[in-house]
């Protein structure tokens, strides 16, 4: 039954023992540890909202990003589309100004042709008429110093008034 | 139910783990339920450890008493020798004549007497101490005149003054280094904590860590409740890691360590009474209204609260007799494996050495089973702590479903 029986002294000595320990290690190591261990709990938990929050954000900057690309995108195409626009506005403008242009200085210029033709016309009538006087001024002078030949040619020119007559009758 | 309680809370792992181990060892271990027959099996496991020691007595009182050393080698009388307290260290026989340390003895008997155990020589010599005389006698201090007469009863009974003893013995002595390295041990881990902040534990921290938080997150929060929790961790911890190192010391059989500290019933029992204590002073109203006010018609009350408050003082018996069984059986199959050695080797030299292989390869695969003993019982005693704590201070507010 000894076996059984709890010693006096263990008794004693144990609940001393047990208690110091226990006193010990409460004060000692249990709450530092177990404050370390709840802080970095803590601070695991902390750092992986923080990671998510960042992907969250992250994403979120992504998804404004493209979105970003997309406007500015739409906005180049917007504005490259009223460039031709404009583009082909002003070529068309300006084909149409320089073909009237065009069609005036045409225009100009062949009535300064014609013009000038007229001019270059009644210019050389008056010299035909001038060189004609004085071809016959010359013929006039130099056939009058001949009798026979004055004769000849009034003669002649007479026959030509003549037939000129009788071709107008 | 407490167990069923237990195992809704455990992994389909540990569950395996503490099932199998529940099966091999169902004629050693004796997990007891909360009444009836379980309480049955822990007396009878004790009553046959008690059946052995008497025997061991009967059968060589006479010769122990005239003369000790010179007959054979006498494997009841060194295993409980070993499984007992004492009040030097035997370390071993050499010639006949015990090698031990002695131990300091401190006695009250009007007044403190303090000497060392190495006075009594080994029970042979009667110490003068202040006027008084004592004698130790299988094991145990008596109060006897000049001569050291030993006066017996009817019965055997000593008829002897016993002092009050409170020596340094074996497992006192055990329990002081197996103290001093828990403090060293936890002293170390906290300054790591302290110095390492936030960092990846390392070293000793790493070892120990991972069991803290397995008491922590996987014993403790479950069956208390997040709650409660903090109040009591310190304490279940404190129960835990000394269960467990000393478990583990008591493996090591060499001088310092080895003594059956967590196998003796004394320090069962200063446990047990402290999960008593925690238990009942934590304890809310509903705890007391389920007990005293059970929700039965009144004609049974007469018959659930004798029944309550018998549970009441059989759980942490429970917890105190298992402990102190499991242990102690493991000390007592690792000796007898090797005092098969000496009853062949008396027998027959040769005989000695065959059998030597074979208890050396028994106790081996017994050291690897006490190794998961030394975790279980330090695990299974903070879960059922922690099981019985969390229904004292569980707050129910469907009072209909408590079972």
């Amino acid at each position: 039954m000894e076996f059984v029986t709890p010693g006096l002294g263990l008794l004693f000595w144990m609940v001393i023992v047990f208690g110091l320990l226990l006193f010990l290690l409460k004060k000692f190591a249990w709450k530092p540890i177990l404050t370390a261990l709840h802080e970095r709990e803590h601070s695991i938990e902390e750092a992986l909202k923080s990671a998510e929050y960042a992907r969250e954000q992250m994403a979120k900057l992504q998804s404004d990003n493209e979105a970003l690309h997309k406007q500015a995108r739409e906005e180049r195409d917007q504005i490259l589309k009223e460039a031709k626009v404009m583009k082909d506005g002003i070529i068309a403008e300006a084909k149409k100004s320089a073909e009237g242009e065009g069609k005036r200085m045409i225009q100009r210029a062949t009535e300064e042709i014609n013009k000038q033709k007229q001019n270059a016309i009644a210019e050389l009538k008056g010299q035909v008429a001038t060189l004609s006087v004085s071809i016959a001024e010359k013929l006039i002078s130099n056939q009058l110093s001949n009798n026979a030949d004055q004769q000849a040619i009034i003669v002649s020119q007479v026959n030509n008034l003549n037939n000129n007559q009788q071709a107008i009758a | 139910m407490p167990e069923n309680k237990g195992y809704s809370i455990l992994t389909k792992l540990q569950l395996f783990v503490l099932i199998s181990v529940f099966t091999l060892f169902s004629p050693i271990f004796s997990f007891a339920n909360e009444v009836g027959n379980a309480k049955n099996t822990e007396i009878k496991s004790t009553e046959h450890i008690i059946a052995v020691d008497s025997s061991n007595d009967e059968e060589h009182a006479q010769p122990v008493a005239h003369e000790e050393a010179h007959e054979g080698f006498n494997p009841g009388k060194m295993i409980l020798e070993h499984v007992k307290d004492a009040h030097d260290w035997h370390i071993l026989d050499y010639h006949g004549h015990a090698v031990s340390i002695p131990l300091p003895v401190i006695l009250y008997d009007n007044g403190l007497h303090v000497f060392m155990s190495s006075k009594f020589k080994h029970g042979h010599a009667t110490v003068e101490s202040k006027g008084n005389f004592y004698k130790l006698h299988e094991g145990k201090v008596f109060k006897t005149d000049a001569n050291g007469a030993i006066e017996l009863g009817d019965n055997e009974t000593i008829l002897n003054a016993k002092p009050l003893d409170f020596s340094i013995t074996k497992n006192v002595m055990a329990m002081f280094i197996g103290a001093i390295i828990i403090l060293l041990i936890f002293f170390s881990v906290a300054k790591a904590y302290k110095n390492r902040g936030n960092k990846a534990p390392k070293g000793l921290q790493s070892l120990i860590e991972p069991l803290i938080l397995f008491i922590k997150d996987e014993v403790v929060i479950p069956s208390v409740g997040v709650k409660h929790h903090a109040k009591f961790l310190p304490m279940l911890l404190t129960i835990f890691f000394f269960i467990f190192i000393n478990n583990l010391l008591g493996l090591i059989p060499i001088a310092p360590f080895g003594a059956n500290l967590t196998g003796n019933i004394a320090v069962t029992l200063v446990l047990a009474l402290i999960v008593f204590i925690v238990v009942n002073f934590s304890a809310n109203k509903y705890y007391w209204k389920h007990i005293f006010m059970p929700d039965v018609p009144l004609a049974l009350w007469i018959l659930l609260i004798p029944i309550e408050l018998f549970g009441v003082i059989l759980k942490p018996f429970v917890l105190m007799l298992r402990l102190f069984a499991n242990i102690t059986a493991g000390h007592i199959i690792m000796l007898g494996f090797f005092s098969l050695i000496f009853i062949f080797g008396e027998k027959n030299v040769a005989a000695g050495y065959g059998t030597s292989i074979l208890s050396v390869a028994f106790t081996l695969f017994m050291s690897f089973l006490e190794l998961l003993v030394a975790f279980l019982q330090a695990y299974v005693f903070t879960l059922l702590t922690s099981l019985y704590i969390g229904a004292a201070v569980e707050e129910h507010h469907h009072a209909e479903e408590h079972h």
